[in-house]
């Protein structure tokens, strides 16, 4: 039944996987993954080298267009260290999107309930309480996994919904901005509720947090007692278990973080981007978090990197919508991306070998 | 009065349920071979969109059932290549094909929106069974594709349960190696249990484009096929049990629209939030009374099958 081609190629364990090979396989993933997408585009009669080049265009090919990448590229760095930091524990938290609205939502109330605080006071006050509430949305899911197993894939996912569905609740219900022509929005931010911005750019303070957020997580990750707990529980709870380790703890506590810094994600873009709370304030930053991260290999630094190429990728995808794409083409794009980055996996762990004879058996 | 609102919550209950019976008896068959695949909402939306291409394009929604079966198996078969080949890690494989499918179908839809269908499945009352009062307006006054749901269930239930080839699926699903030792080619039968699982799920997309709606909307399923995923899990992958979960929340779907007409005001967005949440109490029930009574999912369901480190 199996194919000869199949039975000549074989796959040895890489011992070490060489430094060349963690870098071109990403790489190749995004140019191979950008090829697959074309031929999609290009069945619809429509020339994918146009468009790559138009999203190129409107991404780099002006001032404006780089400092959006930067913007565009704050909240997916923030959501993107949230999900690397769960998948680093095979916590699979794809609630990021959800974690993001509710965290808003939290920034939000405080902003709305004391316009009058000075900045010093309701800006950390607001990053504090979208940490909090984007939390404890990642912690509702993660008490059934800790203590019953169930499935935090599907749990994280479904509370997306909720979430988004309680932050449209409000903005067209009680929190709707009575002077705001009816659209689903909330009152302006008062003065000191917005995040101030960097030179003359759109470029925000979130940025610095979300740079800060990297390097805190790199230094714990990598350099303490704690962070090799989390590598090691991921790798195998019963090893975590045996070597004395609090697994159930760490399960509550890495998923509360991630909710955190996704909710941290929520604020800033209610607090800089939008200075209010609205319908849609995400165009997905959540979903996109989960291929930045697995793309940088749940490594804090590359996750900074990688964000501001997928911040590329959305500014670009904003352009092409002038010309008549919808706004679906970037999914799309990042999808195929991903195909070939988890396919591509395989050469980083095993290294291909051909035998020319039929192969074992 | 009191019998035709109960039917008729019943009945719709039943159609608002199918799209995630289908999609779950597709994702039952994947898993029951030991393949996680979470790309269910892509497939079905994918379905969903190239059903609604095709029978705009030939004005027969029998094609566009079958373009639609095909897509989702195609969707699926780059799931089990990554996964079964490559051996790629199934969460994430599923994930891409979930993020790959949303975006491909508002791609290729884009130009479908608000553009109604001519061919549509419609109503098609069983002579007799339809008769029986409460049972025949719930379930046998429908679409043939209803009940094409009914036979596949009992089908799907038969081929696992009491064929040679369902007892090789789940053989593949428990212990990989100890079926490839007695001559299963587990390759294959992943490889197509894999690619069944995603037509099913074009099948499911199909329904909501074809006969539910019936029109095209980006992101139509609205996670209908991460609550298929996680109903798999309450039937504890047994398709009679994937029947009566659907039909379930199916009727927790159109609860909001029946209890608005019955004059209760709750906010629309909580009506619609309804779904999920009872999707997870339901999770945490089920997967505390499972882990009780030691009902496990398939062994070997999200580890890549290797022959050479068998």
């Amino acid at each position: 039944m199996r194919c000869e081609w199949m039975s000549a190629i074989r796959f040895e364990k890489r011992s070490t996987t060489p430094r060349g090979v963690l870098f071109l396989v990403p790489l190749l993933s995004v140019i191979i993954g950008l090829c697959f997408a074309g031929l999609f585009i290009g069945a619809t009669g429509k020339n994918p080298l146009n468009i790559y080049s138009l999203m190129f265009e409107g991404a780099f090919g002006s001032a404006y267009g780089i400092s959006e990448t930067v913007v565009k590229s704050i909240p997916l760095m923030l959501t993107g260290l949230a999900v690397a930091l769960a998948f680093r524990m095979q916590l699979w938290n794809i609630g990021a999107e959800g974690q993001l609205y509710m965290g808003a939502f939290g920034a939000t109330w405080l902003a709305l309930k004391f316009p009058e605080w000075p900045a010093y006071l309701l800006l950390p006050g607001m990053l504090i309480m979208s940490f909090i509430t984007g939390g404890i949305w990642g912690l509702l899911p993660a008490i059934p996994r800790a203590y019953f197993k169930v499935n935090e894939t599907i749990t994280t996912l479904l509370l997306n919904y909720v979430g988004i569905l309680w932050v449209d609740y409000l903005v067209y219900g009680p929190w709707r901005d009575p002077k705001g022509f009816n659209f689903p929005i909330t009152a302006p931010f008062s003065e000191s509720a917005i995040l101030p911005v960097l030179g003359d750019s759109r470029i925000h303070v979130g940025l610095i947090l979300a740079i800060l957020a990297a390097v805190v997580l790199y230094i714990v990750l990598n350099y303490t007692k704690w962070g090799f707990e989390i590598r090691v529980s991921g790798e195998s709870a019963i090893a975590a278990n045996y070597a004395g380790m609090n697994y159930i703890k760490n399960i509550l506590l890495i998923m509360f973080i991630s909710g955190g810094l996704a909710g941290v994600a929520g604020m800033t873009e209610v607090s800089a981007i939008t200075q209010r709370l609205q319908h849609g304030i995400s165009p997905g930053y959540g979903y996109s978090a989960i291929i930045i991260a697995w793309l940088a290999r749940l490594n804090p630094w590359a996750v900074v990197v990688v964000s501001f190429l997928f911040g590329a990728l959305l500014v670009g995808g904003y352009s092409i919508q002038t010309s008549g794409f919808p706004a679906a083409t970037v999914a799309m794009l990042q999808g195929a991306i991903l195909f070939f980055v988890v396919g591509g996996e395989i050469f980083v762990k095993y290294r291909l070998t051909w035998s020319g004879r039929g192969g074992h058996k | 009065m009191e019998q035709s609102l109960l039917t008729a919550i019943l009945a719709t209950g039943i159609i608002a349920g199918t799209p995630i019976l289908f999609a779950a008896l597709g994702e039952i068959i994947s898993e029951q071979a030991g393949v996680l695949n979470l790309g269910v909402e892509g497939m079905m939306l994918v379905g969903a969109v190239t059903g609604y291409m095709i029978t705009m394009d030939t004005n027969n929604q029998w094609l566009g059932l079958l373009a639609a079966v095909i897509a989702g198996g195609l969707m699926a078969l780059i799931h089990a290549f990554l996964t079964i080949t490559l051996r790629a890690n199934q969460v994430v494989s599923g994930l891409a094909l979930t993020i790959f499918g949303t975006g491909l179908s508002g791609y290729l839809g884009q130009t479908l929106i608000g553009r109604p269908l001519e061919a549509t499945f419609k109503s098609v009352p069983i002579p007799g069974l339809s008769q029986i009062p409460w049972i025949g307006p719930s379930l046998f006054e429908h679409d043939l594709l209803v009940y094409l749901g009914y036979i596949a269930v009992a089908a799907c239930w038969f081929v696992l349960y009491r064929t040679r080839t369902g007892l090789k699926i789940r053989a593949v699903g428990e212990n990989p190696s100890a079926a490839d030792a007695a001559g299963v080619n587990v390759f294959a039968i992943r490889y197509g249990c894999v690619v069944l699982g995603g037509m099913l799920a074009g099948v499911g997309g199909a329904y909501l484009s074809l006969a539910y709606a019936p029109s095209w909307l980006e992101n139509m399923t609205a996670g209908r096929g991460w609550i298929a995923v996680a109903l798999v899990i309450f039937a504890t992958w047994n398709p009679t049990k994937a029947f009566l979960g659907s039909w379930l929340f199916g009727v927790v779907d159109v609860l909001g629209f029946h209890l608005q007409n019955m004059g209760i005001t709750v906010s629309s967005f909580f009506l619609k939030m309804l779904p999920y949440v009872i999707t997870i109490v339901v999770l945490i029930i089920v997967s505390r009374e499972t882990k009780k009574r030691h009902v496990a999912s398939p062994a070997a369901m999200g580890i890549p099958y290797n022959r050479e480190e068998r």
